[in-house]
């Protein structure tokens, strides 16, 4: 997984709440293409007219924003289904940091799995930064994560918080797997007491060749 | 010991190990993989390098892609045609049972998980699908994963997760006549909004939520991540044992009794407290139907569609008005009546024995409205056949429903399954956002009932009032 450190360029005000995961990546795609394939269907329904043509209004079709490293959303962001995909069109479009009033939980599981900053900040925060991207038209804004700052263009750096395992985890590139593979001692001995305490979840094998498995 | 609810006795039995900050490293006792995130994961296990640490807790179906045509293969849906060969090979080169598109156990994972007593109470469920807080109405902790999550537990048997926070809704009284389970979460969704459950676990409670069948608190579970909460739980009881007991994976003789004792200890305890108390009036629930692209979106049927000038925020002011202006519906005027193209009954949310009961209850004797197509789209192999043993698929088959095979189908359309551009559909499904069911398809959230009178009248349809 790629590390953040510091991402510099324009923030994207999408400015709208309850954004979910299907709008975010048709599912279609997700069955048909390879994640690395994802980054021009983002926000398809939203950026493209019916006849295919880019919709001129919509944030990231316009020259200021087509290239920005940051998302500025609404209450929500990512509700809605678990797709990974959806961390993965918007990384494959170049967005490395989501900042937003709320998200979905499992959206900002995904983004940390995949080296995305989402970043949590109380309403009127976001909508200042939204009026200051709107009126800076693409000047760019600089999130530092080990500096818990985000810089505004020609403004003063406001901090967030992020929980410490999440950031040390992005800052080295680590995923939660990459994590968790440190210490599976822990796992063995907790499997080993609930054989004992919890017989029936264990012996009744799922496997394709247990006994008593009638199909 | 102090006081714990359902939720913390489950989520402690599972701790590994805890990290700082409200994370804990949580054993997962039963993993569905499915056709879309559980072929990524079983992927990205591969190319990583890694195995599948307890194979035995893990089930592979496909349901997602699969085409539901009658007499359908693997092949039918060409665009997708290699998520079951891909499924099936990564299940059986791990050791991971995989139950075949054709199968008497196929169907949606959320269908089988509970029919084959494969999910039980006080167990910690996973699953690369937003809807697994469905199990959790037989006392589960469950709860949806991305696919590298999915990998986690492939690789450890584990997942790290913070602790959320508890939230309880109680349902107080009795539901009205007329009003379902359905109504029930969309009523709730609607108070507490699309986001009103983020970072919260919820637990259903209260007369109205005790009285529910195991099917009607599937379908109130279900939705819970639709107010943002990924867990949703009811606690077991005699009704949650009685649906158990002798299905294909639930113990049995001393196993059950010894499981049973364990169970009848995890329901919250009487001095438990919730960060959040949230009640409901089941008696005043009217039937619901969404109006809009959020499950949010919801109104009583005999209601009209709100005037975004209305709206409590200028941000749901905005969102109103895209909403209605992609739905075709203008404010203040009635939902029922409104013509339709499309009828689903099914998904994860809709799609066992009672919803399909349900339905053939409203449409005997008459015949589906002119230019409506419907579909019956079972959750499983084994609603399927009781359904047929039943005469209840001769029922709806008689109406001019179309009677399909096991699977999500046009509940996200990935299968190619869609509502056409523009048209309209009733949906007994979970999800109305933009897209959701095709490009263009404008869906109308609902319960079975109501999409049963919707298809017969061929407009959005107050069951209650079919006869008038
Ligand atoms: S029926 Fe719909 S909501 Fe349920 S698992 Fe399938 S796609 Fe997801």
């Amino acid at each position: 997984m790629e590390p953040f450190c510091r991402v510099t360029g324009p923030a994207a005000p999408l400015a709208r709440d309850n954004v979910d995961t299907d709008v975010i990546i048709r599912i279609e795609r997700l069955a048909e293409l390879d994640r690395d394939a994802l980054g021009s269907y983002a926000f398809e329904a939203l950026r493209y007219r019916p006849d295919g043509s880019e919709d001129p209004d919509f944030i990231l079709n316009q020259v200021a924003y087509r290239d920005a490293p940051i998302l500025l959303a609404g209450e929500n962001f990512g509700c809605g289904s678990s797709r990974e995909g959806a961390v993965w069109a918007l990384a494959g479009c170049g967005i490395r940091c989501v900042i937003a009033k709320s998200f979905g939980g499992i959206f900002a599981n995904n983004c940390y799995q995949n080296g995305v900053l989402p970043i949590a900040l109380s309403g009127s925060c976001v909508d200042a930064l939204t009026m200051r991207a709107l009126d800076r038209q693409g000047a760019a804004f600089t999130v530092d994560l080990d500096a818990k700052t985000i810089a505004p263009p020609g403004g003063e750096p406001i901090t967030f918080s992020i929980d410490g395992l999440r950031r040390r985890a992005l800052l080295a590139g680590l995923d939660d797997l990459g994590l968790t593979l440190q210490i599976t001692d822990a796992i063995g001995s907790f499997q080993q007491r609930d054989r004992i305490a919890r017989p029936w979840i264990w012996q009744r094998s799922l496997l394709p060749n247990a006994p008593g498995n009638k199909r | 010991m102090s006081a714990r609810t359902l939720f913390d006795k489950v989520w402690d039995a599972h701790v590994v190990a805890h990290l700082e900050d409200g994370y804990d490293l949580l054993h997962v006792d039963l993993n569905l993989l499915h056709d879309l995130s559980g072929v990524n994961a079983l992927d990205d296990i591969a190319s990583r390098g890694l195995s599948v640490r307890n194979p035995e807790l893990q089930l592979a179906v496909p349901d997602h892609a699969i085409s539901t045509d009658p007499g359908r293969t693997a092949m039918s849906n060409p665009r997708s045609a290699d998520r079951v060969p891909r499924l099936r090979a990564g299940a059986h080169a791990h050791g991971i049972r995989y139950i075949d598109i054709n199968d008497p156990s196929q169907g949606i994972v959320h269908v089988i998980g509970p029919e084959f007593g494969m999910t039980l109470p006080g167990m910690l469920i996973t699953c690369g699908d937003s809807h697994t807080s469905t199990h959790g109405a037989l006392g589960a902790l469950a709860f949806g994963i991305g696919s590298s999550e999915v990998s986690h537990v492939l690789a450890t048997q584990t997942l790290l997760q913070k602790r959320p926070q508890q939230l309880r809704v109680t349902f107080e009284g009795r539901l009205a006549v007329g009003a379902t389970p359905k109504d029930m979460i969309l009523s709730l969704i609607g108070e507490i909004g699309a986001s009103g459950g983020n970072g919260h676990a919820i637990e259903y409670a209260g007369s109205a939520i005790q009285d529910l069948s195991m099917e009607g608190r599937l379908t109130v579970c279900n939705m819970s991540i639709e107010c943002g909460a990924k867990v949703g739980m009811i606690a077991p009881d005699q009704v949650t044992f009685d649906y158990l007991s002798g299905r294909e994976f639930a113990p049995r003789g001393a196993r059950w009794e010894e499981a049973l004792a364990a169970w009848r200890g995890l329901p919250t305890d009487l001095e438990a407290t919730f960060a959040r108390d949230v009640v409901i009036d089941a008696a005043a629930i009217a039937p619901q139907v969404t109006w809009g692209t959020s499950p949010e979106h919801t109104i009583a049927i005999d209601g009209h569609v709100p005037d975004p000038n209305a709206a409590p925020s200028a941000a749901q002011r905005q969102a109103w008005s895209l909403a209605l202006s992609y739905m075709g519906l203008s404010p203040g005027m009635p939902i029922a009546g409104t013509p339709i193209d499309r009828v689903f009954i099914g998904s994860c949310t809709n799609g066992r024995l009672s919803d399909f009961e349900a339905a053939a209850a409203i449409v005997y004797g008459r015949r589906v409205a002119q230019g409506v197509t419907a579909w019956a789209v079972p959750g499983s192999q084994a609603v399927k056949t009781e359904a047929e043993s039943r005469g209840i698929a001769d029922v709806l088959k008689s109406a001019g429903i179309e009677w399909r095979e096991p699977g999500c189908s046009s509940c996200v359309a990935v299968n190619g399954e869609v509502v056409p551009p523009g048209q309209r559909a009733v949906s007994t499904t979970n999800r109305n956002f933009v897209g959701r069911q095709g490009p263009q398809a404008r869906t109308h959230l609902a319960s079975p009932e109501i999409a049963a009178a919707s298809a017969i009248t061929g407009v959005i349809t107050d069951p209650r009032h079919l006869d008038d």
